[in-house]
């Protein structure tokens, strides 16, 4: 059960790594919503190349936890749906592939929202 | 002290007490660029890359523990318990924002707590909270997606051109 831990933790490590160095070596203001985006838009990109898969088989969550692993959850629905009914799968698989992700966020984060009050 | 000295010589000007003032009350917008470029500290990359590695791995590792325990004592698929593992990895995101736990994690580990699905719920909830004053709609509804926003938009948009070129390549 615990075998897998480890290379979870050096795979999503030096992801998180990559998103660090995007945001102290580059020389234009990168906010961490710049590095999100970057991050789910190559997770797409790399996903429906097919290079991302081989990440997700050896790091597990090391890869489908950081951000660029729901970019590649993205593209993956959208090429199963484009394969399942066409074009029009091609629009519907992403978010479907997404929704628990997407809907949990929503949910959770709105929640939260209204219990917690602002600090300080 | 040194840098202003420094400035004087690129101006050609002497340095002494008569205008040792007004240089630097009337700097140009560039020179005072150059100068605070100069003197603020450079990021610890090093320091910070570590950290960015410790805390997302950390992170990531949680998410495989929660993925392990989904798939061994609740029978979910492979692809479900990833789907769980997201799902709660979010919640407690979420919950750890609202008790301002979640800022400090980002302070110390910075991409490392940005970039996991967690810090994905800290952007939600962060400004949501910021703006709760503005009301329900436009505050709590609308700034969720300060940050969530654009992610969604790319994301969805990139991946229906993967998508729809997958479906374009398996035409011929």
């Amino acid at each position: 059960m615990f075998y897998n831990i480890l290379p979870a933790f050096i795979v999503g490590g030096l992801i998180c790594v990559i998103g660090q160095l995007l945001m102290d070596l580059t020389k234009a203001n990168i906010t961490p919503a710049h590095v999100l985006v970057i991050f789910v838009t190559s997770g797409v990109i790399l996903g429906g190349l097919g290079l991302y898969e081989p990440l997700v088989r050896i790091g597990g969550a090391g890869a489908t936890v950081p951000l660029s692993g729901f970019g590649n959850t993205l593209a993956q629905g959208a090429i199963a749906g484009a394969q399942e009914k066409g074009f029009l799968g091609a629009f519907s698989g992403g978010i479907e592939a997404g929704a628990v992700g997407i809907a949990a966020a929503v949910l959770f984060g709105y929640l939260t929202a209204v219990v917690f009050n602002p600090k300080g | 002290m040194k840098e202003i000295r420094e400035l004087y010589n690129k101006r050609g000007e002497k340095m002494n007490q008569s205008n040792l003032r007004p240089p630097t009350i009337n700097l140009t917008p560039k020179e005072y660029k150059e100068i605070t470029q100069r003197i603020s500290p450079k990021p610890k990359v090093l320091k910070n890359v570590i950290m960015a590695f410790l805390v997302g791995g950390l992170i990531c590792s949680f998410g495989q523990i929660l993925i392990n325990f989904y798939m061994n004592y609740t029978g979910l698929s492979k692809i479900a318990a990833q789907m769980a593992g997201t799902a709660s990895l979010i919640l407690l995101g979420a919950l750890l924002t609202g008790l301002g736990v979640y800022d400090k994690i980002v302070k110390i580990g910075g991409a490392g707590g940005i970039v996991p699905v967690t810090g994905f719920a800290n952007s939600m909830v962060s400004p949501a909270l910021e703006y709760k004053r503005e009301g329900y709609v436009f505050g709590v509804g609308g700034k969720l997606f300060t940050v969530a926003g654009p992610i969604l938009v790319y994301g969805i948009v990139t991946s229906i051109i993967v998508g729809i070129s997958y479906s374009i390549i398996n035409w011929f």
